[in-house]
């Protein structure tokens, strides 16, 4: 049978749709919400970088190891260290929010300590208070940065949530496993190829977020106004 | 509200002083200027009336009350602040940016957004920049912005440091009238640096000339400063044109102006052994004709020498000195409030009228003793 027609096999059962829509659904899921999480954290240490910025080398080191982690270590010893059961999709959610956080946190410093001197002085002489200054002023202008930042962990989320399926939480991973395990190969390309897909649609919302949030680097709506307007 | 300096002094990490003793009063109203090299703790001394920098010793005090007595944030929202570049925020538009300390200030949006745009339009910039990011704006209108932003909430005080040093030279011209204008007003208490002595001497109603090391040198007018300059740094500081720039102070009163000789543009002039200066159908001078030049039929514009700077009757003695000295005829053309000639001013004229003027006697001898 050629794998067009396993193709063709496979998806024709309603069943299985079902089922791909469910894993695409748990995918996305466990993909996404541990990047809210990791902003969430980044913006923290963003926040800690600011305030003490003796602590910001220390935070980038452990960004660092906690990304050099195998991913695969990790979903076995998250239950160890908070609790949960093996099989609970809260591990990955954990695991990927940690990943999330580490790749967020250097860029999200370095955009942080790149915000002009002028303008953070200036916010300052205005009576900014240092919380208010942080989330008006050098939060929104780090967005660009951050955004670059989430749009790379979201497509590694989006891969690393396969891995999950190895112990058992894994969404489209499942597909992988299933197929290996029976060297049935439909499951296998339908599981990449929704694969991209999500990362593909992921990644242009990201990309219409990140307009939404910084509409001022957008080109100027009229031509720029080099002459002075005279008074 | 008056910004008073007392015994001010500021030391970073037990090191020499940043600013050393500073005592001053800058009277309600009124603007003054810290001038000074690069090192001199201008910055620094600006810096302490919000609080942006704490001195070591010494208070300073707004209308007798102690800023260290005050919330920084409370204190700075009361404090009109622009910088250099404007250091306006490139995420908000115009009317973001001004309204900034209202909105801080807890005002609605939607009156705090009415403020920025009447604000605009005080410092002369279009309604529909209102909507533009800072990056859309050139250096002279983003510096505008900057005021606005900081006359937003009204502040009985304005701090200004170097704001107009990152511009072109003649928008810097036209910002530094606007703000006099502004000042004349709006009669805030300002406080300004820049390291520019010309524009010290501009701007301020004083001048504080602060000496590397942040002690202050000269605190007077600027007419004082330039002419009667306490010691040698001063006098090195405020340049070798010193007495010419002087001229700014003396006023023309009793210049005489003198008869000249016009020609129409497009009349037919004939011949003559002078210079005579060629004026439109509104009498605005257009150029010089030369002696014994000869023009075919009626005069026009490619046949004149181009005329030097002109003198608006009743402003200062500088001005009249220059247009003399630039006029290629030697003669400085002098001009009413229109534009139009109203006659001409010699060097030696001027030169008079300075040498009677009681004030320049002093000066004279203050330069000869240097």
């Amino acid at each position: 049978m050629s794998l067009i027609d396993e193709l063709g096999t496979y998806l024709g059962s309603a069943n299985t749709r079902a089922q791909l829509w469910a894993a695409l659904a748990e995918h996305g899921y466990l993909a996404l919400l541990p990047i809210l999480f990791g902003v969430v954290l980044a913006v923290g240490a963003g926040w800690l970088g600011q305030t003490w910025p003796q602590v910001r080398g220390t935070l980038a080191v452990v960004a660092n190891l906690v990304y050099t982690i195998p991913s695969l270590a990790l979903f076995v010893v998250i239950p160890g260290v908070i609790g949960t059961t093996i099989l609970d999709s809260i591990n990955v959610v954990v695991a990927l929010s940690l990943y999330t956080a580490a790749l967020l946190v250097r860029p999200m410093l370095d955009a942080i300590a790149a915000v002009p001197q002028a303008v953070t002085a200036s916010a300052t002489a205005m009576g900014y208070r240092p919380a208010r200054r942080y989330f008006g002023v050098e939060l929104p202008l780090a967005v660009p940065v951050l955004a670059a930042g989430v749009r790379v962990a979201a497509v590694s989320n989006i891969s690393l949530v396969s891995v999950g399926a190895l112990i058992g939480v894994g969404g489209l991973g499942r597909l992988f496993t299933d197929g290996f395990q029976r060297e049935y190969y439909a499951p296998i390309v339908v599981g990449v190829v929704l694969t991209l897909l999500l990362a593909l649609v992921v990644d242009l919302l990201l990309v219409l977020l990140r307009r939404v949030l910084t509409p001022w680097q957008r080109p100027a709506p009229t031509r720029r106004a080099d002459e002075e307007v005279a008074a | 509200m008056t910004i008073e300096f007392r015994g001010v002094t500021k030391r970073y990490g037990g090191g020499a002083a940043a600013v050393d003793e500073l005592s001053l009063t800058v009277p309600d109203g009124s603007m003054t200027v810290f001038v000074g090299p690069s090192g001199c703790g201008k910055t620094t001394s600006l810096r302490m009336v919000n609080r942006m920098v704490e001195p070591t010793d010494g208070d300073v005090l707004l209308d007798g009350r102690n800023v260290r007595d005050i919330d920084p944030a409370e204190l700075r929202r009361g404090i009109g602040y622009v910088i250099q570049h404007a250091g306006l925020f490139p995420h908000r538009t115009v009317l973001g940016n001004i309204a900034t300390v209202p909105m801080l200030s807890g005002w609605s949006r939607r009156s705090a957004r009415r403020r920025a745009g009447e604000l605009l339009d005080t410092v002369g910039l279009p309604a529909e920049l209102g909507s533009r990011y800072p990056a859309q704006l050139s250096g002279g209108q983003q510096q505008r912005v900057g005021v606005a932003r900081a006359l937003a909430a009204d502040p009985p005080v304005l701090l200004m440091d170097e704001p107009f040093s990152a511009v072109d030279p003649v928008v810097r011209e036209g910002l530094q009238d606007e703000l006099l204008d502004l000042q004349r007003r709006l009669g805030k208490t300002i406080v300004f640096v820049t390291h520019d002595i010309d524009e010290a001497v501009r701007l301020g109603d004083r001048v504080a000339v602060l000496r590397v090391g942040g002690r202050l040198a000269q605190y007077g007018t600027p007419a004082d400063v330039l002419r009667h300059p306490v010691d040698d740094f001063v006098a090195e500081f405020v340049g070798k044109d010193r007495g010419y720039r002087g001229l700014s102070f003396l006023s023309a009163g009793a210049l005489e102006v003198g008869e000249v000789v016009t020609v129409e543009i497009g009349s037919v002039p004939g011949e003559s052994g002078e210079w005579r200066l060629a004026i439109d159908d509104e009498r605005r001078p257009r150029g010089w004709l030369a002696p014994g030049s000869t023009v075919d039929g009626s005069l026009a514009e490619a046949d004149l020498v181009a005329g030097g700077s002109l003198y608006r009757r009743g402003t200062s003695l500088r001005g009249a000195l220059d247009a003399a000295l630039s006029s290629p005829a030697s003669l400085g053309v002098v001009v009413d409030d229109d534009g139009a000639a109203v006659g001409v001013v010699t060097a030696r004229h001027v030169l008079d009228v300075i040498e009677r003027h009681p004030a320049s006697a002093t000066a004279t001898s203050r330069t000869a003793r240097a």
